[in-house]
């Protein structure tokens, strides 16, 4: 068999590659073999997800767009670090950067991330009115389960608590 | 204690080459980001502010309530630490290059097995990281939540009902989550096939770097591949996810190699053979050609091709060799190519005892 690439060298070599549907089998000679070269993939560690990140965020609100200097931008309350100083090193100031730049950060968070809401683990103690809503979460797929199965009397007990639940969330969110 | 044990010895719980998969999946790593409320983030901070930031951790570890998670946990502050130590840690996996840098104001705490450690004050307060070998991601996921729960019985975290754990870096906000899985692919690497599934991966929302990835090439066929998204996903569901795509890279990396065993086997076992031979009688072997021989040697191994040299005893040749360690087990400083000595030396006396 004739190698594949150059068709002129004995095929030695013997790629089987398995993709999802179908098996395609390569034949080659050592020298093309040899010269074939990874496609498609750059493999570039200097390119950070946090240059990434400084670079989108120049785009978007630096790279002279506003033509204010860095340091006579809005600063955060809380820790005193400037929205240029952010742009400049991808890192922000403290937790409260987050709702005092917020307009500048949730544009950056829906290309990043693609979303800008938080699905995931809530802490036990400094959780708060979050803890709650996902705990109501839970106890009205638990009531759904037990009206489907019939269990009438724990449905009622879910649905008292469920109520009483509400009403302290309602009241957390008026004061 | 354990920071001695840590060490004074290059092996750690995830070299142990256990667990599913093992022979590719070198280890699975957790790692969540945590920070304090009210307490700027570290890169702000002067040096009592991160020694306050030490102390509340210092607190936490003593307020244990799972004595068996935290218990056996101890605290260092970097500075306490000569520079090799630093670097071992470094080199065992245990902490991240970064921790060194300014590392007065830092510290480690780890846990007795090494399975559980915390960085204080890298990029965020805490890094808390949780590594096993094989891929045992869900295991490891669940370790860190544990130890989550329990530190925040005492600290107070960052966090937002609508962001989540919020993070010095946006990329990191929401669970805070990495995790990751150290792959040898030595398979796709021979047939040329690993261009494009690295880069399906990324196309899916994957990161992968090269092991101790300085250049441009990853050291001994060793790739580590972690999520990139942190907010709108669930723990649950970036592990599941990560997981998935991991089977899918190892369907593809087992192909390979039966595709090499089958069709090449000759010029596999010729190369698996004189890794073996070169590592058991080479005088000079820098650090490079040391990796790349062990890679084939681990190919031969999960080939079933060769027995002597177990994988846990590859994996902990891979900190030996360092230099770190090499200039610590010298007790003196050494040059590159004294270096390049001890280190065919030393793997040359590890594989005379075992049986060929
Ligand atoms: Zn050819
Ligand atoms: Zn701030």
């Amino acid at each position: 068999m004739l190698c594949e690439r150059c068709g002129q060298r004995q095929a030695t070599v013997h790629f089987t590659e398995i993709t999802n549907e179908s098996k395609q089998e390569t034949h080659l000679c050592e020298v093309c073999a040899g010269e074939i070269k990874p496609q498609g993939f750059v493999f570039a560690p200097q390119l950070s997800l946090q240059n990434f990140l400084v670079s989108l965020l120049n785009q978007e609100l630096g790279g002279g767009g506003y033509g204010i200097p860095a340091d006579t931008v809005r600063k955060c309350e809380s820790c005193g670090v400037a929205e240029g100083q952010f742009v400049k090193q991808g890192l922000l100031g403290c937790g409260s950067c987050y709702p005092n730049f917020e307009e500048k950060i949730l544009p950056l968070l829906r290309r990043v991330h693609g979303s800008t809401r938080h699905t995931g683990k809530v802490p036990e103690r400094t959780g708060g009115r979050a803890r709650l809503v996902k705990e109501l979460d839970k106890m009205r797929d638990q009531l759904k389960e037990a009206v489907s199965r019939e269990e009438f009397e724990r449905a009622a007990v879910l649905r008292d608590n469920i109520r009483q639940l509400e009403k302290s969330l309602e009241e957390g969110a008026e004061s | 204690m354990s920071f001695k044990n840590t060490l004074n010895s290059a092996h750690s719980k995830w070299m142990d080459a256990e667990g599913p998969e093992a022979d590719i999946v070198l280890s699975s790593r957790v790692r969540v980001a945590r920070n304090l409320a009210g307490i700027p983030f570290p890169h702000l901070l002067d040096a009592q502010k991160s020694e306050d930031v030490i102390h509340a951790v210092r607190l936490a570890l003593v307020n244990k309530e799972e004595p068996e998670l935290l218990g056996g946990l101890e605290i260092s502050g970097l500075g306490e630490l000569s520079p090799l130590d630093r670097q071992l840690l470094v080199d065992k996996h245990l902490i991240s290059p970064d921790l060194l840098k300014n590392f007065q104001s830092k510290a480690v705490v780890l846990r007795e097995d090494e399975v559980v450690s915390i960085m204080v004050n890298e990029e965020d307060h805490l890094r808390i990281q949780c590594l096993l070998p094989g891929l045992q991601l869900k295991e490891a996921w669940d370790i860190i939540n544990r130890v989550d729960d329990d530190l925040e019985k005492t600290l107070d975290y960052a966090f937002s009902e609508k962001l989540g754990y919020l993070t010095s870096c946006p990329t990191n906000v929401g669970t805070g989550m990495r995790a990751s899985v150290m792959l040898h692919l030595p398979g796709l690497k021979i047939t040329k096939h690993l261009g494009g599934v690295l880069g399906t991966i990324v196309k899916l929302g994957m990161t992968v770097r090269g092991l101790y990835g300085e250049g441009t090439e990853a050291v001994g066929d060793l790739f580590q591949v972690s999520n990139q998204i942190t907010l709108g996903q669930s723990e649950e569901e970036i592990i599941n996810n990560l997981e998935s795509i991991t089977r899918q890279i190892l369907t593809q990396e087992h192909a390979a190699r039966n595709a090499l065993y089958n069709d090449r086997r000759e010029v596999i076992e010729d190369r698996i053979y004189r890794a073996y031979g070169a590592l058991r009688y080479a005088r000079v072997l820098t650090s490079e050609e040391a990796m790349r021989l062990f890679s084939d040697l681990r190919l031969g191994l999960e080939l079933k091709m060769i027995s002597a040299v177990p994988a846990r005893v590859l994996n902990e040749l891979m900190v030996k060799i360092r230099p770190a360690f090499l200039i610590k087990s010298a007790g003196r400083e050494l040059s590159g190519y004294q270096r390049d000595v001890l280190r065919a030396d030393l793997v040359r006396k590890e594989f005379e005892g075992l049986p060929c």
